[in-house]
């Protein structure tokens, strides 16, 4: 078990180097933060002065090697436009950013993993169908355009909520709804397909034969393994609270993560971009690490150690 | 699995004439007061969305208290489904028509409660594939003490010292480490044991083994039908033997039945059966298997393949296949008559084969 998660976690710092690694590379390659925060009218004498300020002068594997020494001594660069420490300018958004990713991440379990148990349960019937045209319609439509939609109804016609902004509890409702409402399309789409793979597993008859009502084998026999893929994809939502919401951040002008690293790349303010992606890998790469655990936890076929294999 | 629906009695579900009486009484219909389980006209078809694909044309059978019966067919013949539409166990796709009774009692007017209390109580069953008939997340221990505690109203300690006791009943070895294992982590032959502990649980007068060993290998498949052979013996629970393995019907089976296509061909005494089988399928099977004391000989096949559900040929199911098929076997669907007091036949010329 320890071996187990030795690697596990061997294997999350290599991924989050390989990201960190591809966005250098990318950033530097996409244009020169110089031109683009001075301005290509300055003096070049200026521009040589800022590229000079910043190590960007220095060829690329000396500038990379700097960064993994740097963020090794706990030092993720200072933000070009302002000068501030890039993880400063990002950990003061994260507040803002969970103010609506977690009660989104709510909505979405709240009403996906009900609504894709019922519509299995219900397979064919006129719920089941409604259920998963919703659910199409849900995850098909992009994010922005339904958050368009519910701006034009609820503040734009219906004048109730507030369009953008963030001065007030209500300006969170919209950004809410509309990550939600996506989330929950999803995750009642997988939730179904779950329940349906194992209501047809013998396993399930087994119990209806021992004499259980239909109550209990759905609760205490279908639920449990239904579980199972469904962590997979609630894990992933997870590992999104940080950063899943930078469409919706930008619909709604709210002051979060998302929004930052929006700003940040189209100024190629290289650190704090940077600094962004290293939380967002590290988030993910954590709820995969969780959700793994939990496999291990719901699914006694992926513990490995104790087998009593017995023959005949 | 709440609503299926029982459509009734199904008038005529197998024509007779000729020889045979004026209903086909099922064979050791004798006093059928103690009849523990009687099923008649038993019809099944699948609604596939489109239309209703009948898989199951009425069958009779009868088993009594104590009793042993094997049903032997090929797959697809609906030997599995008259039991699992018997215990209301096909789902909501099934159109179940037909009348089945319980100690005279017929079951289509039990509500699902009631059926559910049948189930692992009086009629309990198991199946093909033992290890994937076992939940892959609850030990061994947690699914026996769910049916103890459902049958027996035991919990706690009571019910482990009862799981205990079953799964050395089943001669499951170190019985307490086993009630801590995952079905994974036993073999497929001790998991069938767990299917049988489990159905030993609720104490039932019938047994539905549904190709209890089709999955194992040949050795752990003779100690599986041993063991059956030995709870029977010991319980007096009547056991209905689900197999396509003529050997292992021959081996415990007190009677036979033979399916074909959703139709019951054949009924008898197991001696009768394999000393004198009457229809031209139920000897095409004899033919086709090993005998390990004659001199070697090539093992005949019946010719041709089973036909699909709702793709029957007119008349006998089996006319196509059948080397003494005529013109008359294309009229109608022959039923079963007696050629013997307890031998019952469903073909035209069983008196003249």
């Amino acid at each position: 078990m320890l071996r187990y998660i030795a690697s596990r976690g061997l294997r999350a710092l290599i991924t989050i180097f390989l990201v960190l690694s591809f966005a250098f590379v990318i950033l530097r390659l996409s244009g020169d933060p110089a031109l683009l925060i001075l301005s290509p009218d300055a003096p070049p004498e200026a521009l040589e002065a800022f590229r000079k300020g910043w190590g960007l002068d220095a060829p690329l594997w000396r500038q990379y090697l700097g960064y993994f020494l740097n963020i090794a001594e706990g030092n993720f660069g200072q933000s070009m436009r302002d000068g501030r420490p890039a993880i400063d300018l990002v950990l003061e958004r994260i507040p803002a950013t969970l103010a609506i990713t977690l009660p989104a991440f709510a909505l979405k379990l709240l009403i996906g993993v009900p609504a894709g148990i019922f519509a299995a349960l219900h397979r064919n019937s006129l719920i089941d169908r409604l259920v998963m045209s919703l659910s199409v319609a849900g995850y098909t439509i992009p994010s922005f355009v339904l958050g368009l939609v519910l701006v034009l109804v609820f503040a734009v016609n219906l004048g109730w909520l507030p369009s953008g902004g963030y001065t007030s509890p209500w300006h969170a409702v919209l950004p809410i709804v509309t990550l939600g409402l996506g989330g929950a399309a999803i995750l009642a789409r997988f939730t179904r397909s779950a329940m349906l793979e194992v209501l047809g597993q013998p396993y399930i008859r087994t119990a209806s034969a021992k004499g259980l009502i239909w109550r209990r084998v759905v609760t205490s026999h279908a639920l449990p393994n239904a579980a199972i893929p469904t962590v997979t994809i609630i894990g992933f939502m997870v590992g999104s609270l940080i950063a899943g919401a930078v469409v919706v951040e930008s619909v709604f002008s709210w002051p979060g993560v998302g929004r930052l690293l929006v700003s940040a790349v189209a100024n190629r303010d290289l650190a704090v971009v940077q600094a962004i992606l290293l939380l967002v890998a590290a988030c993910m790469v954590t709820s995969n690490l969780v959700v793994d655990a939990l496999y291990g936890w719901i699914d006694p076929r992926l513990r490995s150690g104790r087998t009593v294999k017995a023959g005949g | 699995m709440s609503t299926l629906d029982f459509v009734g009695l199904q008038p005529g579900a197998a024509t007779v004439r000729g020889f045979a009486p004026a209903v086909a009484k099922p064979i050791a219909a004798q006093g059928s007061g103690d009849a523990l389980v009687r099923i008649a006209g038993l019809t099944v078809a699948f609604d596939d969305g489109k239309r209703h694909v009948p898989v199951l044309h009425g069958i009779d059978l009868e088993i009594r208290r104590g009793e042993t019966i094997g049903i032997v067919g090929e797959s697809g013949c609906g030997k599995s489904v008259t039991w699992l539409a018997a215990l209301r166990l096909l789902g909501k796709r099934a159109r179940i028509g037909g009348t089945v009774s319980l100690d005279g009692q017929p079951m289509h007017d039990f509500s699902d409660a009631a059926m559910a209390r049948i189930r692992g109580k009086q009629i309990a069953m198991i199946f093909q594939d033992p290890a994937s008939s076992l939940n892959p997340v609850h030990r061994i221990g947690r699914q026996l003490a769910e049916s103890i505690s459902l049958h027996r109203g035991l919990t706690g300690q009571a019910a482990r010292a009862e799981a205990l006791r079953l799964l050395d009943r089943v001669h499951i070895p170190n019985p307490g480490q086993r009630l801590s294992a995952y079905p994974h982590e036993l073999s497929g032959g001790m998991n069938q044991r767990v299917m049988i502990a489990m159905a030993l649980a609720g104490e039932p007068d019938l047994l539905v083994a549904d190709e209890p060993t089709t999955a194992l290998d040949a050795t752990i498949q003779a100690q599986i039908l041993d063991l059956l052979r030995e709870i029977r013996q010991d319980s007096g629970m009547a056991l209905a033997l689900i197999s396509h393995d003529l050997g292992v019907i021959a081996d415990i089976c007190d009677r036979v039945m033979v399916m074909y296509a959703g139709r019951v061909v054949e009924a008898a005494d197991s001696r009768a059966l394999f000393a004198t089988p009457g229809h031209p399928y139920t000897q095409g099977l004899l033919a086709a298997l090993p005998d390990l004391d004659a001199p070697h000989r090539r093992l005949e096949a019946i010719a041709g393949t089973v036909p699909e559900p709702g793709k029957l040929p007119g008349g006998c199911s089996f006319r196509l296949r059948c080397p003494h098929a005529d013109a008359d076997c294309a009229a109608e669907v022959p039923g079963l008559g007696h050629i013997d007091k307890a031998h019952q036949v469903a073909c035209l010329k069983a008196d003249s084969l």
